[in-house]
């Protein structure tokens, strides 16, 4: 069934002075707009937002810990006054949420690991909750030489 | 039985409409109904010009995918049973452009899904006489689950990165080129990589992780960008140490 190329074309045009907007055979396509605050609508999108920022209390943690090595290379009273700083009430609440975010993004990127890793014993792969327990042990490990190293000394 | 379910359906007519608007539609309530059948009842019944796409009704061909109270779903696999009270919204699929209704473009997937050469690449064919390239089931099982991909676009629905920089090539065509390049009967990784290399490749992948959530079929393309580009990383950590090794 093929319509005359004429009557197609007339009908067609006659369409398009009745609605202007509408071009035949190239549809007019609609981009939804998205949203500045996307991150808002779902609660997995808030949490990623979470986690992402949670990459200040990291950047910060390591600008502390350069502060704390030049402090150290002043001499100790430059160091006192470095502690002496980190004592105050205001350091001590600022410094506990800085910790409680850490902590939230420790935990959020060793649970993604086994997302990413994939280790093979041989020919058999590691399950993934044997790669997260590896993560889990290493953290524990290294935060239990820490303790030992901090406190022993 | 004369229980009824209200569908709030965003529809869109470009001969008529500048914009989406809300249209809802009564329909009896069946707890054996997909949200698809739904669908077809306001097609069959109530509104013939309703545009949405739709085949096998089996979760298998990918082609009814929708945003349905907020979420990409597959239409045939969705019960409207198990949807919460209240009306059900249904909306095309978040990141194309809306053609007609519930029909997006879905264009620009399907050129980025040719980009990444999702075949088995040879550098040298061996002779039919040599038979099958055979493959052990260790060998299957590094590929398997990113084979399972339907094409649905669920991912590029759920994906903001997409929605915020569509050059982005997106969950769906980087976890099927890391299918292949998983499969030890190809040998085009190397070709791949210069497409998922670039920007707008795994790297612009911020690791949202709801592409993963919406897989109807479990192919987490989320986990096959992230173990991508720790492949990647680690190739270009040798090729610092060693520049005189195999690329």
């Amino acid at each position: 069934m093929s319509s005359s190329p004429d009557l197609q074309s007339s009908s067609s045009a006659a369409h398009e002075a009745a609605n202007p907007s509408y071009r035949p055979y190239h549809p007019r396509w609609y981009r939804k707009p998205y949203p500045i605050l996307w991150w808002l609508e779902k609660l997995a999108y808030k949490k990623f937002m979470l986690r992402e920022l949670t990459s200040l209390a990291v950047a910060y943690a390591a600008v502390l810990l350069m502060v704390q090595i030049s402090a150290l290379s002043r001499g100790a009273a430059a160091y006192e006054r470095f502690e002496t700083v980190l004592r105050s009430p205001l350091a001590l609440l600022f410094h506990t949420i800085v910790l409680l975010l850490l902590l939230f993004h420790s935990i959020t990127w060793l649970n993604l690991a086994p997302k990413a890793l994939v280790v093979r014993l041989g020919r058999r792969r590691i399950p993934n909750r044997a790669v997260l327990a590896g993560h889990y042990f290493g953290w524990l490990a290294a935060t239990v030489l820490l303790f030992f190293f901090l406190v022993g000394s | 039985m004369s229980e009824s379910i209200t569908l709030q359906i965003l529809r869109y007519r470009p001969e008529d409409e500048e914009e989406p608007v809300w249209q809802s539609f009564e329909i009896p309530r069946r707890d054996e109904w997909m949200v698809l059948d739904g669908l077809n009842y306001i097609k069959d019944q109530l509104d013939g010009s309703l545009s949405y796409r739709w085949s096998c009704r089996m979760g298998v061909c990918g082609s009814c995918g929708m945003v349905v109270n907020g979420e990409p779903v597959l239409t045939c696999t969705t019960y409207l049973g198990d949807l919460p009270p209240g009306p059900v919204r249904i909306e095309p699929l978040n990141g194309f452009p809306v053609i007609r209704d519930l029909v997006g473009d879905i264009e620009d997937f399907i050129s980025k899904l040719q980009s990444v050469k999702p075949w088995i690449i040879r550098d040298e064919d061996k002779p039919l006489s040599e038979g099958e390239y055979l493959q052990t089931p260790e060998e299957l099982a590094d590929y398997m689950q990113y084979s399972m991909c339907i094409n649905c676009m669920l991912c590029y629905s759920a994906c903001p990165i997409y929605a915020l920089e569509p050059d982005f090539i997106g969950p769906a065509a980087i976890a099927l080129a890391q299918r292949y390049n998983l499969d030890s009967r190809d040998q085009g990784a190397e070709e791949r990589m210069d497409i998922l290399s670039q920007h707008a490749g795994m790297w612009a992948c911020t690791f949202v992780g709801e592409c993963s959530e919406v897989c109807p079929k479990n192919v987490d393309p989320a986990g096959a960008i992230q173990r991508y580009k720790v492949t990647t990383t680690a190739e270009w950590f040798k090729s610092l140490l060693m520049p005189w090794g195999k690329r």
